[in-house]
């Protein structure tokens, strides 16, 4: 852990190198975990206006305990605030919003996704587990643009790229850039692709963890 | 003149028979008619298909109503969380089945049920052990899976505001899914922090029309999921 600690990027460099592929004024929304750290990282000079599959549009920043409203939840079901602009509505037009089209770009965890753009985020399909898939069906299949941020291995250093998802699917082809504390990887025609080493990482590194065809960058 | 309002959360449950399917409103803590919910355990209708989001929290509102085995089954997205136990425990016993909806299709099924409209076609599950056994169809080069209604006999429902003839408004992120539900219930019961005059509420300002609602009872300090759950309460 101390060597891989010294090289590549934290969960806070993956989230800052995240926003800066959001261009100006988008519609965005933030899986739980590393994506939620996204929002503490808006480039100078953009703004983002952060949809919660709940309904709202204009999510900001946790309250101080207490100023919290009990009624004024994310999808994660954490206390947030409203920014100067904010709107409220239901879970018809919320996921309308996302089914729809009408969202820019969904940053999302994930277990597994493949060479192909498929994710598997949202169950083991272990035995005796219980199924629970909240939204990320459908907004794996309705926002625009699907970004991942994820460790680029398991805790016990198992590839999370893959040639394959073994994990139920999420959602087929549907991931177009994936961050994780290695690199910057697109999802391509012909399968993955650096397209950004982390500091310290060698393309060599990265294609030794992952566990499909990986083109090297350029 | 049309007066919905009903004098007790007793009495506006009294007639769920056993075996019904009842919605209840709420997104996790936010929205969730807890006193309606008390009530229907008070009540004691079982065998229970009841609709929403998740499973309930902790042993209060509608963990409570699950844990007391009153459900038989349970039709939601996500039915486990950081303090969901009741369910969990229930369904790795084969106690209460499960029926899996993604939440935007459950939101929109419930929205068709209202709407009269008894199947629609989305991209979400395409792919996807969820959609196995599911009708699917092409439109402009793209795969849809069909999805059927899903109506109830009884919504509980709350709601902010409400007037005598039913018109309702929300509080912020509490509105989730009670809008939809309202429209989609045979028999709508709506627990309101406040009662108003006909009129009180601009017209502009109304979110569920009073023709989605048949009654309201006042209930004008709700207790709050999350602060029975840090004071320990259970229910009953």
């Amino acid at each position: 852990m101390n060597a891989a600690a010294s090289t590549g990027w934290n969960r806070e460099q993956m989230a800052a190198r995240a926003a800066q592929d959001i261009p100006d004024g988008s519609y965005v929304n933030l899986g739980i975990g590393i994506p939620e750290l996204v929002a503490k990282f808006v480039p100078e000079g953009r703004e983002f206006i952060y949809h919660t599959e709940n309904g709202m549009l204009g999510m900001g920043p946790p309250p101080a305990e207490e100023e919290r409203d009990l009624d004024l939840m994310n999808a994660g079901k954490k206390y947030v605030t409203a920014v100067a602009g904010a709107a409220y509505f239901h879970h018809a037009d919320s996921f309308s919003m996302i089914r729809g089209g009408h969202i820019d770009v969904c940053v999302l965890g994930t277990m597994q996704v493949a060479a192909n753009g498929d994710i598997a985020n949202w169950s083991t399909g272990a035995p005796g587990a219980i199924p629970a898939v909240g939204g990320a069906m459908d907004l794996v299949q309705g926002v625009k643009k699907i970004y991942v941020i994820t460790q680029h291995t398991t805790k016990t250093g198992d590839p999370k790229l893959v040639e394959h998802c073994s994990y139920p699917l999420t959602g087929p082809g549907v991931v177009s850039r994936i961050y994780t504390d290695l690199a910057v990887v697109d999802v391509t025609p012909a399968g993955f692709r650096v397209v950004e080493l982390a500091p310290g990482i060698t393309f060599a590194e990265v294609e030794e963890k992952t566990g499909a065809q990986i083109l090297p960058p350029g | 003149m049309i007066n919905k309002q009903v004098s007790s959360v007793a009495s506006a449950v009294a007639d769920i028979p056993d075996g019904a399917t009842v919605m209840v409103g709420g997104f996790g803590a936010s929205g969730s008619p807890i006193e309606l919910i008390h009530a229907l355990i008070d009540h004691g209708a079982k065998d229970l298909t009841v609709i929403n989001n998740n499973t309930g929290n902790g042993e209060v509102g509608l963990a409570a109503l699950i844990g007391n085995r009153q459900v038989r089954k349970m039709i939601c997205s996500f039915p486990r969380s950081s303090q969901s136990k009741v369910f969990p425990e229930l369904y790795k016993e084969g106690l209460i089945e499960l029926e899996l909806v993604p939440q935007g299709t459950l939101a929109e099924r419930i929205r068709a049920a209202g709407a009269g409209i008894p199947a629609f076609f989305t991209p979400t599950t395409v792919g996807t052990v969820l959609a196995e056994g599911k009708e699917t169809r092409d439109f402009d080069g793209r795969s849809y899976v069909m999805e059927p209604w899903l109506k109830a006999d009884f919504a509980l429902i709350k709601c902010e505001t409400a007037d005598p003839v039913g018109n309702l408004t929300y509080n912020k992120t509490a509105r989730n899914f009670n809008p939809l539900m309202c429209m989609a219930a045979t028999t709508t019961i709506v627990q309101t922090r406040k009662l108003v005059k006909s009129g009180d509420i601009d017209p502009e300002h109304v979110i569920t029309p009073g023709i989605f609602v048949n009654r309201v009872v006042e209930v004008s300090d709700p207790v709050h999921e999350d602060t029975l759950i840090a004071e320990g309460r259970r229910y009953p």
